[in-house]
């Protein structure tokens, strides 16, 4: 256990370095930081006199050294329009994305796997055949035509959940502004949820329908029904225990996409998370902002992946952390 | 009262252009604490019939005619609630592979323990204690650890001693054994083979054995049905079978074991493969490797005789008996010195079978 999580911290820190490169390269490159910075009225030589103040003409690697030192210490330099640090006005953001993430998870949960496991139980049956219809529709579209047409159709026209914003919160543990406390919360956060779910849905019910169709192919399953157990426990114990094995894999690999889609997501409803200030951060090239998400980003997705390895080692007995050193 | 009577069984294969007969009018039954064994070639059906017996044959495969009776109850109109109750109670089965028998992720005893819970009463304290009592009952030691341990954590021997050990727990009136050994160490085999005949004996449980090995099965079998293509072609006592086998395709068997041929030379072997259920020829499906093809094989279907020893399904055999009258006769030419005979002393010197 101990050796694992070494381990992990290793590869956790090259990952954070490699992130850290290209969110340094981001920030250099994408434009000019001065043109950025100042009006129009500077003249050139006070231009060339703010390069050199910014060690802007240094060279490439001390500039990325003094970069990679500053964000150690969790300074990743100060957005241009907000005028704040950067890391601060994305942390301020980060409950807002969680909030909506794990409602969308919870929702993926909760209906991917009854539905996957209906589809591979009879898979020849109306309902099978239907759910099947719909998850390739939901691979196919994509997730703004859905998030649009969820709007139109909740909002607009039978107006039972509202299409923007997040409603009324509340800040618990003196940080952490969240929606979940209010009514008017949980109704903001309906649509935004329910669409990233649909995003990523359609992936899990047909990868639970092939992986648990096989599993149900397997001699210890049909010992099971040898043994006179009843469906439901070979269905929902044997079975589907060995059929979320691969399938955490995949969800902890899958996380990346959800974050990708969290900015989808966030834009359409106006949802005010890090998704939606990432994109308002492009459009306005607020270059320390871009590449402050794209750290804490990387370090969710890092944190993820090790606690899905951890989830992984405790679900399936074959597999012994310690003794692999996995 | 038989415990087990299987009268004109016959299962078939619904294809989407095509209904194929897997099983062909399988007639045997079975005596409380009998050990029977069903031999063949792969796809000849044994497996198929052993599911049958359950109900478990995977589709397309369905039961088509026939009647499957358990102490004069029929089986085949049972609906699958009540099916189940007589899976793993009253017939319990035994797989191939043990390596892929026991679910990876769930303990022995989890598995043992539920087995117990769906037909019993008993509270999980009781289930569990029930549990390691036939955990020690087929020589496991230390049966408490390996309870709570998971099958990867035991040897192939060891998880077959499980899987008995499961088949017993609800002290079943058959188990149906389908290639028992087939996928353990041959030092395994021999042990495993004598427990389940030992176990079988003590608990005067019944015993359908499946297997393709004529050696193992000489050791546990009282009685053996031959089976080609889906039909039964010889059943009688495993002795008269192995010693003075009737049917040609028995006989080629006995004559395919190794040690049936010269030191040296080539193996014996039935020429060809068995047909295919779409292809299954006129007449015995057998004419086509028979060396004593007569006409009248690729016409007709022999019936099954019954010549005061074996019940025997080939015309060569019909026609010996008719003619039978004074002189007894003999298949065995050109076969070498008694078959059976010679098998069994092997395997007792080698005791490896």
């Amino acid at each position: 256990m101990f050796r694992f999580l070494i381990r992990r911290f290793i590869q956790a820190l090259i990952v954070m370095i490699v992130i850290s490169i290209i969110s340094f390269l981001v920030q250099g490159r994408l434009g000019d930081p001065v043109h950025q910075m100042v009006g129009q009225s500077v003249t050139l030589e006070e231009r060339k006199q703010i390069r050199d103040e910014l060690g802007l003409n240094d060279s490439l690697f001390d500039q990325y050294i003094r970069f990679a030192k500053k964000a150690v210490r969790g300074d990743l330099g100060v957005s241009y329009y907000y005028k704040e640090p950067a890391l601060d006005v994305i942390l301020r953001k980060l409950p807002a994305t969680l909030e909506l993430s794990f409602s969308a998870i919870v929702l993926i949960i909760i209906i991917a796997i009854p539905c996957g496991v209906i589809a591979a139980i009879k898979p020849k049956s109306i309902l099978a055949r239907t759910l099947m219809f719909f998850s390739t529709i939901g691979l196919s579209v994509p997730i703004f035509i859905i998030a649009i047409f969820l709007v139109y159709f909740f909002s607009v026209e039978w107006q039972i959940a509202p299409s923007f914003g997040r409603g009324e919160t509340e800040v618990i543990f003196s940080f952490w502004e969240t929606g979940f406390t209010t009514w008017d919360g949980i109704k903001h956060l309906f649509l935004p949820s329910l669409s990233l779910a649909l995003a990523l849905m359609p992936l899990f019910v047909r990868l639970i329908r092939s992986e648990m169709m096989e599993v149900l192919q397997s001699e210890y399953i049909k010992f099971a029904w040898a043994k006179g157990l009843s469906p439901m426990r070979i269905y929902f114990i044997h079975a589907l225990k060995n059929t979320l094995l691969p399938i955490i894999t995949v969800a902890g690999i899958q996380t990346g996409t959800l974050v990708a889609y969290t900015i989808l997501t966030e834009t359409i409803f106006q949802w005010p998370g890090m998704g939606f200030l990432f994109w308002d951060a492009i459009s306005r090239v607020d270059t320390p902002l871009i590449s402050a998400y794209l750290m804490v980003v990387g370090a969710m997705f890092v944190i993820t992946n090790t606690l899905v390895d951890l989830i992984y080692g405790l679900v399936n007995p074959t597999v012994r952390l310690s003794s692999h050193g996995l | 009262m038989d415990l087990l009577d299987v009268r004109n069984l016959n299962v078939n294969f619904q294809l989407k252009r095509e209904d194929l007969a897997a099983l062909i009018d399988i007639n045997f039954s079975l005596k409380h604490g009998e050990r029977i064994a069903f031999v063949g070639e792969s796809g000849a059906g044994k497996s198929i019939l052993g599911f049958s017996i359950v109900n478990l044959i995977s589709r397309p495969g369905y039961i088509k005619s026939g009647s499957i009776k358990l102490n004069g109850n029929e089986l085949s109109h049972l609906s699958n609630r009540q099916m189940r109750h007589i899976r793993g109670k009253r017939i319990a089965m035994i797989f191939q592979d043990p390596m892929m028998t026991l679910n990876p992720v769930l303990t022995v005893g989890e598995q043992m323990v539920e087995a117990i819970r769906s037909h019993t009463d008993l509270r999980k304290k009781e289930a569990k204690n029930l549990a390691i009592a036939k955990l020690a009952q087929v020589q496991i030691a230390s049966p408490e650890n390996r309870f709570n341990q998971y099958p990867h954590e035991l040897s192939g021997g060891m998880r077959q001693r499980v899987i008995i050990a499961i088949a017993l727990l609800l002290k079943p009136d058959i188990i149906i054994a389908d290639e028992p050994t087939t996928a353990l160490d041959v030092t395994i085999q021999a042990e495993i083979l004598e427990l389940l005949k030992h176990i079988c004996d003590d608990n005067n449980v019944a015993l359908i054995l499946i297997s393709h090995d004529l050696g193992v099965v000489s050791r546990v079998a009282e009685r053996t049905i031959v089976m080609y293509a889906g039909r039964i072609v010889e059943q009688g006592p495993t002795l008269e079978i192995i010693n003075d086998p009737q049917h040609p395709y028995t006989q080629g068997l006995l004559n395919a074991l190794p040690q049936m041929s010269l030191p040296g030379h080539r193996l014996n072997q039935i020429e060809g493969a068995m047909p295919s259920l779409n292809d299954r020829p006129k007449g015995c499906a057998f004419h086509t490797r028979c060396p004593y093809v007569m006409d009248k094989c690729k016409q007709k279907q022999p019936d099954s005789l019954y010549n005061g020893v074996s019940h025997v399904a080939c015309f060569m055999v019909e026609d010996m008996m008719k003619e039978i009258s004074d002189e007894s006769y003999d298949f065995d030419e050109g076969d070498g010195p008694d078959n059976g005979a010679y098998l069994l002393s092997i395997s007792q010197q080698k005791g490896d079978v």
